[in-house]
């Protein structure tokens, strides 16, 4: 058992009352958003429900409500942030209704799908939550019967007292227990007594997804609310000149064609928009709009240069190869190491832009009258949404209201709310209620891309193959992918990073496991090539590095810790037991450490039909304690597969600023087909504190992938995407 | 705007609408079946999948003129309570991660389940390679498709 202070009062996020937040909620609920999860639940409904605080009520049957504070992408934390919850609370999880909180952070805090940092900020708060609740419980037992509370023990949702036999259900006791002061210390389990965290937990909304019940911010809808579609310029660089909507608004069913400016007075960070200015349509039904919308015809102007994908690839390639760039780190004397090397490794690698390519395309409703404004959608950002919506409407950021829908994905798209702030403008503009919908190609060419990159590594092997140097030069649009004191920064005695971003005004954002996504795949790829040149073993080579980086480290600022990182590779070095693939088997491996987790892969290639194809992947994973397994396993399988679709296919490619792909005819996800038959994945059991999943095992699997095909096929991939490098899987 | 009868989950509804009107913006918007999905509106992704006579078919490409006496099942009308071993099976494996893809890989799955109880992979592959999922299940959903084969056989 471990004793903590709560650190909290009456005032805080934990004893907040519904009258508090709930100012915000007054008068407007969705048919779903407060419509409890599915899962099977045993007992009848209750008759009242008794908020404990602000994540757990409970009925006076004995149910439990848990609020999910954080939006849901896929990321399953609607289902393994509640099991955290009733862990503490100790109560049966057939007994609990989960329901997705809305955006208030004056309750739950941190409410943002980002960073795979859900599990690991909100850990601690989401244990003290049911940890409170479940002594106020016990606190209001011991008052009924007497005794001291010291006396009582509770667990799965019943209340006991061994001196007297006696015993007393939460629901019971539930009313009394809303009214009591939290404890200044409150005691946590010892994780050795988790029940549910740990237990291969089913998705809350399984049951609603496969029967295809309301869910989605696509699916939202309001008695009244019109259909809108927006047209944004078709290459960045342009703007409106001018149009002539007459003909189109006397299409059946279209009420409005107007400009909308969207930008907000002082953009935050989640305000990345390559299209501020765009023309609206506004009409009864989604066909009705999309055909207005492709019959108006919108004279553009240029408004600054246009980019294109053979000028800016030029300008990476110049930045890695002979631009000045910032030094992020230096260690001993690189310059010096070179010149004495016996050996230099020096490759180059890059990667295209990506789009997110979220299966919903970005939608937003909004109703937005001179008070008042609700906004309701998927949005990974709700907080940001609210503040930047504010500015641009006029309202106050207590007259806003903002709700999660669950999310056809995220992948770091929905991080930039522009298009909620799309249907705020625009259900201003018409003073009616308004659901704002992208096509696919609305989708796929408005921006915030995964930046396209380059990386030149160089290595420097002495006469007896010791790395004695290592050089990086990171460059990307917008954005560096250098992470300057990752891995192997601290393992190598002569060490320069350096980064630059180079412009453009092709807007770029996260995007799934933001930098690492790129580098990763280069950075082991590389790292593959340099202990083939030093004559080592891949995985011998750099279990060496972490050796020297554990016992001797270089520098003081190293972001990782060597012996975990070691520790999945010695773990998946012994599970897929590296070194004895059987015959027709290729093999690439790669680590690597992001978001908190460690991840390391070995990729299995065999040829079929004399084209290589990705067999098995196995999978190695340090993040901690694993809240909920079965979500655990379906990230990382996830990541793996979405991580070779995209080297292998992912690019989207400009011309005159205007994106040469817009569908799926041209633009090519993985498929079925293409996937690895198996996934086998194991985890480092050290009971640390629990960290996210979302993105951790996408970045290396490029890499394995990498290593794997040039086992197969004797050729090093440097450039994604691998499938148009005269490389076709089966 | 025209009027037309048609046939969805064994009830026979009247929309007035134009006649090249997708039967997934009638699904969504006229009949407030908001379970397939819209994912690319040229019959790529495989989000927007139904049945028409028994047959998987892309709802977003399929004018509603076109339909006929064809009956249209959806994702609501596979089953009453997710019942249909493919929904089953999908629960069992736990397979969506953000789901929104998922009616559509299960009308696919149910699809091919009724013409090929016993489907290869390369079947199922054949079947399914016109549903993506960006969230990466595939790994999940050909677990679930054989689960769900040998359930029903």
């Amino acid at each position: 058992m471990t004793l903590i202070k709560t650190k909290y009062n009456r005032r805080s996020f934990l004893k907040v009352s519904s009258a508090a937040g709930g100012g915000l909620m007054i008068g407007f609920n969705w048919l779903a958003s407060c419509q409890p999860a599915d899962k099977p639940v045993t007992k009848a409904p209750p008759k009242e429900w008794f908020e404990i605080n602000a994540f757990v009520k409970i009925g006076d049957n004995g149910q439990v409500t848990i609020m999910s504070p954080n939006p849901e992408i896929g990321q399953n934390v609607k289902t393994s942030m509640p099991m955290i919850v009733a862990e503490e609370l100790d109560v049966n999880w057939s007994d609990v209704i989960v329901e997705q909180a809305h955006l208030s952070t004056i309750k739950y805090k941190r409410q943002i799908a980002g960073g795979s940092q859900s599990i690991r900020a909100g850990w601690e708060s989401l244990r003290m939550a049911g940890a409170t609740a479940k002594r106020l419980l016990m606190e209001a037992a011991a008052k009924q019967w007497e005794v001291p509370v010291t006396e009582l023990t509770a667990e799965n949702g019943v209340i006991s007292h061994a001196g007297s036999g006696k015993s007393i259900g939460y629901g019971e006791v539930a009313s009394a227990a809303a009214k009591i002061e939290i404890p200044e210390k409150i005691e946590l389990k010892d994780p050795k007594d988790f029940k549910i965290i740990g237990k291969a937990t089913k998705n809350v909304d399984g049951k609603k997804i496969v029967t295809g019940q309301r869910l989605f911010g696509l699916d939202f809808k309001k008695e009244g609310m019109l259909y809108a579609m927006i047209i944004h310029a078709p290459a960045f660089g342009m703007k409106i000149k001018d149009y002539d909507a007459s003909e189109v608004k006397s299409m059946p069913g279209i009420k409005d064609v107007f400009t909308v400016q969207t930008a907000p007075e002082e953009p935050q960070w989640s305000d990345v928009n390559g299209f501020p200015e765009l023309v609206a349509i506004v009409g009864e039904s989604t066909w009705q709009v999309m055909k207005a919308k492709k019959a108006l015809k919108v004279n553009w102007e240029q408004d600054s240069a246009p980019d294109s994908t053979d000028d800016y690839v030029a300008r990476l390639d110049k930045a890695v190869n002979s631009g000045e760039m910032e030094v992020a780190r230096k260690d001993g004397d690189p310059e010096t190491a070179f010149k004495n090397a016996a050996k230099i490794v020096e490759k180059t690698y890059s990667a295209p832009f990506l789009p997110h390519n979220t299966m919903e395309p970005m939608n937003f409703f909004a109703d937005v009258t001179s008070e008042k404004a609700d906004l309701i959608g998927p949005i990974q950002t709700p907080e940001s949404l609210r503040k930047s919506a504010s500015m641009l409407l006029g309202l106050s950021e207590d007259n806003i209201n903002v709700e999660m829908t669950r999310m056809g994905g995220g992948f770091g798209r929905r991080l930039y709310g522009n298009f909620g702030l799309e249907a705020a403008a625009i259900s201003q503009k018409m003073g009616a209620p308004i659901k704002m919908i992208y096509t696919r190609e609305d989708d796929m060419t408005q921006g915030t891309y995964r930046p396209a990159y380059n990386v030149k590594y160089r290595a420097a092997l002495d006469a007896n193959n010791e790395l004695i140097g290592f050089h990086i030069k990171a460059a990307g649009i917008q954005d560096s992918p250098l992470f300057a004191n990752r891995f192997p920064a601290g393992a190598v005695e002569n060490y320069l990073a350096e980064g630059t971003r180079i412009d453009s005004n092709i807007s770029t954002g996260a995007w799934r496991a933001p930098r690492s996504n790129f580098v990763a795949g280069a950075e082991q790829s590389f790292l593959d090539e340099v202990a083939e040149a030093a004559g080592k073993d891949p995985v011998t080579f750099r279990l060496e590095l972490f050796e020297k980086s554990i016992n001797n480290p270089v520098g003081e600022k190293n972001d990782y810790e060597a012996e975990r990182y070691a520790g999945v590779l010695k773990l998946l070095k012994e599970k897929a037991n590296w070194g004895k693939e059987a015959p027709g088997v290729y093999r690439g491996i790669s680590a690597y450490f992001c978001h908190n987790s460690y991840v390391g892969q070995v990729v299995d290639v065999v040829i079929e039909n004399n084209k290589p194809k990705v067999q098995k992947v196995w999978c190695a994973v340090d993040c901690g304690i694993v809240v909920n397994p079965e979500g655990a396993l379906n990230q990382i399988e996830g990541g793996i597969v979405d991580g070779i679709g995209h080297a292998m296919y992912g690019a989207i490619t400009f011309k005159g600023g205007s994106a040469e792909q817009s569908n799926f005819d041209k633009y090519r996800l993985i498929r079925h087909s293409e996937a690895p038959a198996e996934v086998e994945v194991f985890f480092v059991e050290n009971g640390l504190h629990p960290t996210g999943l979302g993105e951790p095992s996408l970045p290396p699997v490029m890499a394995a992938l990498a290593n794997a095909m040039y086992k197969a096929t004797g050729k090093r991939l440097y450039s994604q995407p691998f499938a148009q490098k005269d490389i076709v899987t089966g | 705007m025209a009027t037309y009868k048609i046939k969805v989950n064994g009830k026979v509804h009247q929309v007035d609408v134009e006649p090249d009107t997708p039967i997934l913006w009638v699904l969504r918007d006229n009949l407030d079946l908001v379970g397939t999905k819209f994912g690319c509106g040229i019959a790529l992704c495989g989000a927007c999948t139904v049945h028409l006579n028994g047959n998987a078919a892309r709802s977003c490409s399929l004018p509603i003129s076109a339909v006929g006496e064809q009956e249209i099942v959806t994702i609501e009308g596979l089953s009453e309570k997710a019942e249909h071993a493919v929904q089953q099976a999908w629960l069992e494996h736990d397979v969506p991660q953000c789901g929104y893809c998922q009616a559509g890989q299960i009308m696919s799955a149910a699809s091919l389940l009724s013409q090929n109880p016993n489907p290869t992979d390369q079947d199922i592959d054949d079947a399914m390679n016109g549903n993506i999922c960006r969230c990466g299940t595939y790994v999940r959903i050909k677990a679930a498709i054989k689960t769900a084969a040998s359930k029903m056989s």
